[in-house]
C-alpha cells in the first residue's frame, strides 16, 4: 500500500470519505446519551458478533463504569492524572478528567453475554449478536 | 465543587520518517508529559496497547528514545466496521538538557502509561535500561 501522499487533493477526498462514512454508519448514531466524543471507538466484526475496541490509557477498572441496554452500550469513567505538586512541568500533552460516551449497535445484541477486558490501556469490548438476530437457514422442500 | 473538566480527543500524530521501513506499519508519536523535581526528571507517554515485553527505552548520547510495538495478532479475523482511531506502533525521542545518572533510570508500564524516571548526576557511558 502507497502510504505518501502524492496527490494533495487525495487527504481531502479521504477526510471527505471519513465524514461521509460517520454519517451514513449505524454505528455511535446521533443523539447519544452521552456527553462528548472521548474514548475514540473502533468497531470490528468477527464472523457474527462485534468487538469494539476503546484506548484508554491511565484508565484502571475501578475508574471505568460500563452499562449495557437493549442497543446501546454507554463508556463512562475517569481518567486522572496526578504529579507531584513541586514538580516543575516541561511539557503537558497528556488530558485528563471525564467522559461519557454511548455506543448505539445496529444489531439486537444479548446485553448479559457482552464480555470486556481491560489490558494496557485498551478496552474491548466482546459483543455477541443476539441469537435472535442470526439469519435462520430456510430449507427447500 | 465545580464539574470535572470532560476529556477531550486527541487525534493521533504521525511520525514523520526520514527513511522509509521495509515493514510498512506505521508509527505514532505518544503523547507525553515531561516534570522535573529536585530528584530527578520523570518523562510519562502514552501507549494504549503496549505490552511490558514490547518496549524499549534507550539513552544514547544525551538522547532518549523509547518505542513500544502493538501485537498486530490481536487483530487477526477482525474486520473493520467503524473505525475512529488508527492503529501503530509508538516511538519519540529526547534530547537530554541535563546530566542522567544512567544506572539508576527506571521505567514502569501500566495501563498503557509508560513512566520513565531519570535520575540527576554526572554523565556516564550510554547502556540499554531494563523495564518493570
Amino acid at each position: 500500500m502507497v502510504s505518501a501522499f502524492g496527490n494533495p487533493f487525495d487527504a481531502l477526498f479521504a477526510l471527505q470519505h471519513a465524514l461521509e462514512a460517520n454519517l451514513a454508519s449505524d454505528w455511535l448514531g446521533a443523539g447519544t446519551a452521552g456527553l462528548g466524543t472521548f474514548p475514540p471507538i473502533n468497531v470490528f466484526q468477527q464472523g457474527d458478533d462485534f468487538v469494539a475496541v476503546v484506548e484508554l490509557p491511565g484508565v484502571d477498572k475501578e475508574s471505568l463504569n460500563l452499562e449495557a441496554k437493549e442497543n446501546t452500550i454507554r463508556v463512562a469513567g475517569r481518567k486522572a492524572i496526578e504529579y507531584d505538586a513541586t514538580a516543575s512541568i516541561h511539557r503537558r500533552e497528556r488530558l485528563s478528567g471525564v467522559f461519557d460516551r454511548t455506543l448505539s449497535v445496529p444489531i439486537r445484541i444479548d446485553p448479559s453475554a457482552i464480555r470486556a477486558e481491560l489490558r494496557d490501556g485498551v478496552l474491548a469490548l466482546f459483543i455477541p449478536r443476539a441469537e435472535s438476530d442470526k439469519p435462520r437457514r430456510i430449507n427447500i422442500g | 465543587m465545580a464539574a470535572a473538566q470532560e476529556v477531550q480527543v486527541q487525534q493521533k500524530r504521525e511520525v514523520e520518517q526520514k527513511r522509509e521501513s521495509m515493514v510498512p506499519t506505521r508509527v505514532f508519536v505518544p503523547v507525553t508529559d515531561i516534570f522535573e523535581t529536585d530528584q530527578a526528571l520523570t518523562v510519562v507517554l502514552e501507549m494504549p496497547g503496549v505490552e511490558r515485553d514490547s518496549v524499549s527505552v534507550e539513552l544514547d548520547d544525551g538522547v532518549l528514545t523509547i518505542e513500544g510495538r502493538i501485537n498486530f495478532a490481536k487483530y487477526d479475523g477482525l474486520q473493520p466496521v467503524y473505525t475512529e482511531y488508527n492503529i501503530g506502533n509508538y516511538a519519540r525521542s529526547f534530547h537530554l538538557s541535563r546530566d542522567i545518572d544512567q544506572a539508576r533510570i527506571g521505567a514502569e508500564l501500566k495501563d498503557g502509561v509508560m513512566t520513565v524516571t531519570l535520575p540527576k548526576a554526572e554523565k556516564a557511558k550510554p547502556r540499554k535500561i531494563p523495564v518493570n
